[in-house]
């Protein structure tokens, strides 16, 4: 394992790419960075531009409107950069399957690197997966 | 000669020892802000990791702009560097090595504002572009006071020379003690509050509202570079105020005392107060600040 991904599981900077969600998921995730939780132990910070991000938190169901977006801010990240999938909806699309404007599931459009379902997920399940993203890190 | 030389300004005074130190007291930041928020914090290799893994990310550049945007953080890592390797030589040796270098060090701290100024215009973003036009107006707002609270000491020590004002608070005691002092100290202290970006005065970067602002397109290796740039200034510029206003007593203990105190009143300062808008900033930097650095100088010149 080089030093460089040793780092890189020390310190994930996470975006948070709200992808037409209905603000629960969000919520979780912000969760993780109260007294209570507080993920910055592991050197998790949320950051404000893409440019910095080493992994892109995807919530929401993807649609027609959101799939150009999504593509553009993962092309924007410098790589490498895992993509995580937070919520029923942008693991599998929860209850919008068959929904009018929504096309394809998010890993058919991004490499994600972990699926975290949940409606929304509790915060002691986004820690978990974000520390399985890590390991999937180290074994590439 | 050289190779010392180029130790003083590589290794010990210089880049490495600054940037170590710096990198320390930037955990220190985050552990007490951290504290102070009742959450548990990083470790206290936390700010080293995220330098190494910058290192190791990918490197974009804007089209066409790319030598202006790869060479303007190297131009304030320089400057600080430099910086800390004057400060340092002159607590080691007691004695300048120009003529004039506080002018010298009043100069090149303010070249990683300008630095941060160009990287952010090359990029041509218009978040960074919002970020450079507030930074401008910080720059034009905390240089004023900054110097006017220098001119305190140069009036006091009669001497523009660093180890001359050191000499004299040796003989004298610390210039915070007397009432002129006093005053340059705080206005001093928060010029260098808004010269380190924390948090009053971080509307040029202000986190949630323009996403980083000046730093917004930077990855990578600059990226890593600027963020270095800000903690070997998070060194140097306590350990000048202590130079300049509290040096009555220079020996390694009280230094590293003193330097704590300084750095935990900014990380509290820090914490306990909201970000000011950039018109709030400039109007407390020109309209309280400076009147009260020239009542400074006006207490100095009585001799009080």
């Amino acid at each position: 394992m080089s030093i460089k991904i040793k780092a890189l599981s020390k310190s994930p900077w996470v975006f948070h790419v709200s992808a037409a969600s209905c603000n629960n998921c969000d919520i979780e995730i912000l969760d993780c960075f109260t007294p209570r939780f507080d993920v910055e132990r592991f050197g998790v910070q949320l950051i404000g531009s893409v440019r910095h991000a080493d992994a892109l938190v995807v919530t929401g169901v993807i649609n027609k409107k959101t799939i150009p977006l999504v593509k553009k801010v993962y092309e924007q990240a410098s790589k490498p950069c895992l993509v995580i999938a937070v919520g029923t909806c942008s693991c599998s699309q929860h209850m919008f399957r068959f929904g009018y404007n929504v096309i394809e599931p998010l890993d058919k459009i991004l490499p994600v690197s972990v699926y975290i379902p949940g409606c929304p997920p509790k915060p002691e399940a986004i820690i978990l997966g974000i520390v399985k993203a890590l390991g999937t890190l180290k074994k590439k | 000669m050289f190779f010392k030389q180029l130790f003083y300004y590589l290794i010990f005074p210089g880049f490495l020892f600054a940037s170590v130190v710096g990198l320390l007291a930037g955990w220190v930041d985050r552990k007490v802000s951290a504290r102070i928020q009742y959450r548990v914090g990083p470790p206290w290799y936390q700010n080293f990791v995220d330098i190494i893994k910058l290192f190791g990310k990918e490197i974009i550049t804007p089209p066409g702009r790319a030598f202006t945007f790869l060479f303007a953080p190297l131009m304030g890592i320089v400057s600080s560097t430099i910086v800390a390797s004057f400060l340092g030589l002159v607590l080691l040796n007691s004695q300048s090595i120009f003529f004039a270098d506080l002018i010298i060090v009043i100069y090149l701290l303010t070249v990683p504002a300008i630095s941060l100024i160009i990287g952010a215009s090359a990029s041509a973003n218009p978040l960074a572009s919002i970020g450079v036009s507030r930074e401008i107006k910080m720059v034009l707002g905390y240089e004023l006071p900054f110097i006017l609270s220098l001119a305190i000491v140069i009036i006091k020590a009669g001497s523009l020379r660093l180890a001359d004002i050191i000499n004299y608070q040796l003989l004298n005691g610390s210039l915070a003690l007397s009432w002129s002092g006093a005053i340059g100290l705080i206005v001093a202290f928060l010029c260098i509050q808004a010269k380190l970006g924390f948090v009053p005065f971080d509307a040029p970067e202000a986190d949630q509202e323009i996403m980083c602002g000046t730093l917004i397109e930077y990855s990578g290796l600059p990226l890593a570079i600027f963020r270095l740039t800000r903690f070997i200034l998070l060194y140097t510029l306590p350990l000048f105020l202590i130079i300049i206003f509290l040096s009555g007593d220079i020996k390694l203990t009280s230094l590293g005392i003193k330097f704590l105190l300084i750095l935990v009143a900014i990380i509290l300062v820090k914490n306990t107060n909201p970000r000011l808008r950039i018109d709030q900033a400039i109007r407390f930097f020109w309209k309280i600040l400076t009147p009260l650095a020239v009542l400074g100088v006006i207490l100095a010149f009585l001799g009080k």
